[in-house]
């Protein structure tokens, strides 16, 4: 357990000190920041007005960002430490592979977590001092829904550095992994059904496959508990899971994915050569 | 102590370590060489557990593979290109130590006897320091701690002369209780600090002798050099080495450590038509022979001579 513990304290301060992260920390403060200062509080979207109109909105931007960040900067560093000679070094030191492993994991996740968190937590803390009302629930969930996205990315980025022996390699297929989830998100989907290939629950199953949109989903239904804006496919849903049964899927299923993904990547990692 | 049985390494097709029986004791100091992939730091490699491969390898029966923690544990290497650590000097010997279960202080203490003030540097960035610096923390890590085992990779290279005296002195201190694994390209930058000579060719080894053990790591020489005119070049070359200038430019002074002899005279003859005079004495009780270390077999001798020449040993 010292083991892990130092491992992630020394991927910790690793990361505090790279570049990738100040960008990081920058971009999501600089988001809530840009939406307190264009006065998003005050305007009414769909019946949502102050902190949950701008809760709603840092969500969205966050689904769009979050998923790709993680994944580069993460394979990026670990395949670049890899390279670099880092790996050779601190692996010659009696660490367990184990510790090694979960405790980069454990690190990293403090990192990129800690920073999304920090902004949402610091727009409720400005909300309370200007005397703006919090919808707790909704901060609640939304804080649950980005601690398991954030997991779900980190691990399927630890897969990737496990396969991948270059940099290069790694990066491009981060990319590729995020791509094919937002293909999947729309178009693709779309496409199929379109030409009438697949029947629409085989296509709502894909859907709901795809980490990507098992997010948009949960957090569109926050604000529309009934999904109209999906259209028919929330019957779908619905159906299948109730309202209550999605927002607890939409939390475990991404978790268990990049669980799933990381103990995938840590027996690939444990089997093969490290440095 | 250490055993290799048939070990056989293979990156998709290419046959890196091709079937290495090897078997080093206690106390071994074994210089690995070989030219670029040879296979030196492959081996290696695969004796800190770090490569998956065919065959045995054990240190004390016990395989770093799958014993990692307690086999690493008694293992200290440094490696030849330092790591890019963002970390502050101070947290990567508190790291170590704590994986090691050893005393950051010793490992301190070690690093302000090779000449590094850890104070000084102990909130800078590890991969800010300069690359000698780097290297005596790396030293003082693998030593600061009760290693049986000493894996090297080109350890000398970025040492000051000061700095390396006290480095041999260090490898002094454990040539007893220690076995070492020295790799290098060439075997001048190591062949006084060894009493065994492994070089490693294509994946095999070809060369396997051992080396009379008459330099003492320990052991000093007074050198005095004497030279026809003052030559910038070559005063800065002494400087360098801690000499003193006894008049002029002219004759020059200082201590040499025993081990470093061969890289001195590797210096030295650069300016072989500027010198009139030299003469290096031994001052350790322990040395008796004035030679550069004396290799024993065949190969080996010749692979000195070569270095002496000015080429490199392969």
């Amino acid at each position: 357990m010292k083991q892990l513990w130092l491992t992630a304290k020394l991927d910790i301060v690793e990361s505090l000190r790279a570049r990738w992260f100040q960008i990081y920390t920058l971009v999501f403060g600089g988001i809530v920041a840009l939406l307190f200062l264009f006065g998003l509080t005050e305007s009414r979207v769909l019946g949502f007005i102050g902190l949950s109109r701008l809760l709603v909105t840092y969500i969205q931007l966050t689904m769009a960002i979050l998923p790709i960040f993680v994944l580069i900067t993460t394979v990026r560093s670990v395949a670049g430490d890899r390279e670099a000679g880092v790996f050779e070094y601190l692996l010659s030191l009696p660490v367990s592979l184990a510790a090694w492993f979960w405790g980069k994991i454990l690190g990293r996740y403090v990192v990129i977590f800690t920073p999304v968190f920090a902004a949402m937590l610091g727009a409720v803390l400005w909300a309370l001092i200007a005397g703006i009302e919090v919808p707790w629930g909704m901060f609640g969930y939304y804080t649950a829904l980005l601690a398991v996205m954030a997991a779900c990315f980190l691990g399927i980025s630890m897969l990737i550095s496990a396969v991948a022996r270059s940099t290069d390699v790694a990066q491009g297929a981060a990319f590729l992994v995020w791509l094919t989830l937002l293909l999947f998100l729309d178009l693709i989907l779309l496409g199929v059904m379109i030409q009438g290939k697949v029947a629409p629950e085989v296509a709502v199953t894909l859907a709901l496959a795809n980490p990507l949109q098992v997010f948009r989903t949960a957090a569109l239904a926050l604000f529309d508990p009934q999904l109209i804006v999906l259209g028919p496919s929330a019957y779908v849903i619905l159906d299948l899971f109730g309202v209550t049964g999605y927002k607890i899927f939409a939390l475990a299923y991404p978790a268990i994915v990049g669980l799933a993904a990381a103990t995938l990547g840590y027996h690939l990692f444990r089997r093969g050569d490290l440095p | 102590m250490i055993k290799f049985q048939n070990v056989v390494k293979t990156f998709r097709r290419a046959r890196v370590l091709d079937g290495i029986d090897l078997e080093i004791g206690l106390g071994e100091r074994v210089a690995l060489i070989g030219s670029n992939g040879a296979g030196k730091t492959t081996l290696i490699r695969c004796l800190l557990g770090e490569y998956t491969h065919d065959g045995l390898v054990t240190i004390e029966g016990r395989s770093p593979r799958t014993e990692r923690t307690a086999v690493l544990g008694g293992i200290g290497f440094v490696p030849q290109l330092p790591p890019p650590l963002k970390m502050p000097v101070g947290q990567l010997i508190h790291f170590a130590a704590s994986l090691c279960g050893s005393d950051p202080q010793r490992m301190v203490a070690l690093a302000r006897r090779l000449g590094l003030d850890v104070d000084g540097v102990s909130s800078r960035q590890f991969v800010r320091l300069s690359g000698g610096m780097k290297q005596k923390l790396l030293i003082a890590i693998a030593l600061g701690r009760d290693a049986r085992v000493l894996v090297m990779d080109e350890p000398a290279a970025n040492l000051d002369p000061e700095a390396r005296k006290i480095f041999f002195e260090l490898l002094a201190e454990r040539a007893e209780s220690a076995t070492m694994l020295i790799s290098s390209h060439r075997i001048n930058e190591v062949s006084t600090l060894v009493n065994r000579v492994i070089e490693l060719d294509m994946g095999k080894v070809v060369l396997d002798d051992r080396v009379a053990d008459d330099v003492s790591l320990s052991g000093r020489l007074d050198c005095r050099i004497v030279v026809k005119r003052p030559e910038p070049a070559f005063a800065k070359a002494m400087t360098g080495w801690n000499f003193t200038d006894r008049g002029g430019g002219l004759e020059w002074t200082g201590d040499v450590a025993g081990p470093d002899r061969l890289r001195f005279i590797g210096m030295t003859s650069r300016y072989v038509a500027l010198i009139s005079d030299i003469s290096l004495k031994e001052t350790d009780q322990k040395v008796g022979a004035d030679e550069a270390t004396a290799l024993q077999g065949g190969r080996a001798k010749d692979a000195l001579l070569a270095v002496a020449d000015g080429g490199t040993a392969n």
